[in-house]
């Protein structure tokens, strides 16, 4: 039990914290509502009556965690998966694509390394640019990108995937060149005294020693991914996917929806980068590289 | 389809490829390591120039870099309000009151170990939330001004700073803190002298990370609602409009913004952490 406590304990605590001052928050944000109700109608509220009046408005400027989680109840459990109303089913768009892209870019990202670890011509003129892009803000290009691949008629999946692939692609990049060179100069002198091809040492060396690297950098690449899929989403015209779902509630003023939608997208993100952790723990068991 | 351009764009690559290769094969001078990127860059404008003539790929669909280069002559006084904005007004306000929010937050917990375990993994899983989605809702509260762009910059650079902040506040060694111990360091002196020079490698990795993630803010919260200019605003609108030179004007507007600021931050922390080793190069 005490160990438990000390495990979870100061968690627990931080998260309940948050939830006490997210309905404290919802009290002060919209009580302003409440009292501009009372003007018009007249009568009194006693001081409770007013706190539950703010936290069960239709369209709050906050709504309260028990609001949100009702709607999301509504919109996952209460509707079939194929109504364009559940959020199941704008949350699988945009999981999706944001596999399709986070697949291709981490293929990509792995390919390009390899061609940079081995090559020297690549290493110098590729990588400063590589290095460079991360400092652009990519994100801004999502929408022409979206734009100009309808314009020559690709639409649907594609198009998100692309953008959520470009965003995962640079963190695999520099993440797996510093893997592929973690080997020090005595293994990789090792693996000359054996005599080793160039194709074995990277196989027999160079790939296992950068397991570390590669996961840590798919779990900031499936992140990015997630992010780049919701950006995409915005300009389409707001039709399907978890950003079209802050798109439309933001223009109707549904706070409870891009609540939800929001929630929903942080829970997709959590289920993504558990899975990688998951994958991680056991590889790296596996291999020996853990404890 | 003009057959000389595409030839020569594909002519134009081999021969640099072939020059950066000999070039790499030369003696590895500082002179060496500039000029080949600078090459490979080069190569991707000329290719992406010829190509886009010699295939007739219309201006709509990707505008030829000269195109877009007059574009960006010919708009200066909107691209400077533009990035007056946006980078000026939302996202470095943003950012200053973000960095150093998270910053004096991972001070005041640093003294309660139970507050660090409990925020340490909450701050990390937040920080691969997509918090960009925040934008909307601040949108909505703080109105379509720069105030709530900022707002949305905060929120995005607050965690990952935080969590920077609080891990490398615990990378002074043992053997350090006990030295400080025996010489009778009060706690305040302990952490300006000791931990919070220790600390200045992961505040500057924050620093840097939140640099980007600022610019990236600032400019996807305007998709949301903005005045009629910034950033955001012009690249959203001249999508619509299919005026796509001015639109890679304004993205070059952008990377060169970000690639400065994270500049300047890289400087800052060569003066401040030039002890390191990963300084001393």
């Amino acid at each position: 039990m005490k160990r438990l406590w000390n495990r979870f304990g100061p968690v627990i605590t931080v998260v309940f914290g948050i939830i006490v001052l997210w309905y404290v928050m919802a009290v002060a944000l919209n009580s302003a509502w409440t009292i501009d109700k009372l003007g018009r109608t007249g009568g009194e509220l006693s001081v409770v009556e007013h706190i539950a009046d703010t936290w069960s408005q239709d369209k709050p400027k906050l709504p309260a965690p028990h609001q949100v989680v009702a709607e999301i109840w509504k919109t996952t459990v209460q509707k079939s998966i194929t109504s364009k109303r559940s959020l199941i089913y704008h949350a699988w768009i945009t999981l999706s694509a944001t596999l399709a892209g986070f697949g291709l870019g981490t293929v990509l990202g792995i390919l390009l390394a390899v061609g940079i670890v081995h090559n020297k011509a690549m290493n110098l003129s590729v990588m400063p640019w590589v290095i460079a892009s991360q400092t652009i803000p990519i994100l801004a290009i999502a929408p022409m990108i979206i734009v100009v691949l309808n314009a020559i008629g690709v639409t649907g999946l594609l198009p998100k995937a692309i953008i959520s692939m470009y965003l995962s692609f640079f963190p695999v990049v520099v993440g797996m060149v510093k893997g592929f060179r973690s080997p020090d100069q005595m293994q990789l002198d090792q693996m000359r005294t054996w005599y080793a091809s160039k194709w074995q040492t990277f196989w027999k060396l160079r790939w296992p020693s950068s397991m570390p690297y590669l996961f840590t950098s798919l779990k900031i690449g499936v992140a990015a991914a997630l992010v780049g899929t919701i950006v995409a989403e915005l300009p389409t015209g707001a039709v399907r996917g978890l950003g079209a779902r802050l798109l439309a509630g933001s223009y109707y003023g549904q706070t409870i929806q891009i609540w939800s939608a929001l929630l929903m997208a942080a829970s997709l993100a959590a289920g993504l980068v558990a899975i990688v952790s998951l994958v991680e723990r056991f590889t790296l068991r596996r291999m020996g590289m853990l404890r | 389809m003009n057959t000389t351009l595409v030839l020569g764009a594909i002519v134009f690559w081999l021969a640099a490829w072939g020059l950066n290769i000999w070039l790499s094969k030369q003696k590895q001078t500082r002179f060496i390591r500039v000029i080949v990127p600078v090459i490979f860059g080069i190569t991707l404008l000329v290719v992406w120039e010829l190509l886009v003539r010699g295939l007739n790929i219309k201006a709509v669909l990707l505008p030829p870099p000269s195109m877009i280069g007059a574009k960006f002559v010919d708009s200066l006084p909107i691209l400077w309000a533009d990035f007056q904005q946006t980078f000026i007004k939302g996202a470095l306000s943003g950012y200053f009151i973000g960095c150093g929010a998270a910053f004096l937050t991972a001070i005041a917990i640093d003294r309660s170990p139970f507050l660090q375990k409990g925020l340490l993994p909450v701050g990390n899983f937040v920080a691969a939330l997509p918090i960009i989605g925040m934008a909307p809702i601040l949108v909505m509260w703080l109105g379509f001004g720069w105030q709530s762009k900022a707002a949305v910059v905060v929120i995005m650079v607050f965690f990952p700073m935080l969590v920077n902040t609080v891990q490398g506040l615990q990378a002074a060694d043992h053997m350090q803190k006990d030295l400080m111990r025996t010489y009778a360091a009060s706690y305040w002196q302990s952490l300006l002298k000791l931990r919070l020079p220790a600390a200045a490698p992961f505040i500057f990795n924050g620093l840097k990370i939140s640099t980007t993630l600022a610019l990236i803010g600032a400019i996807v919260a305007e998709f949301f609602g903005s005045p009629i200019v910034g950033m955001g605003f012009r690249i959203s609108t001249e999508v619509g409009r299919l005026s796509l030179d001015m639109v890679w004007a304004e993205i070059a507007v952008a990377a060169m913004a970000g690639s400065a600021f994270y500049g300047v931050v890289s400087l800052l922390e060569r003066a401040a952490t030039f002890w390191h080793p990963s300084q001393r190069g």
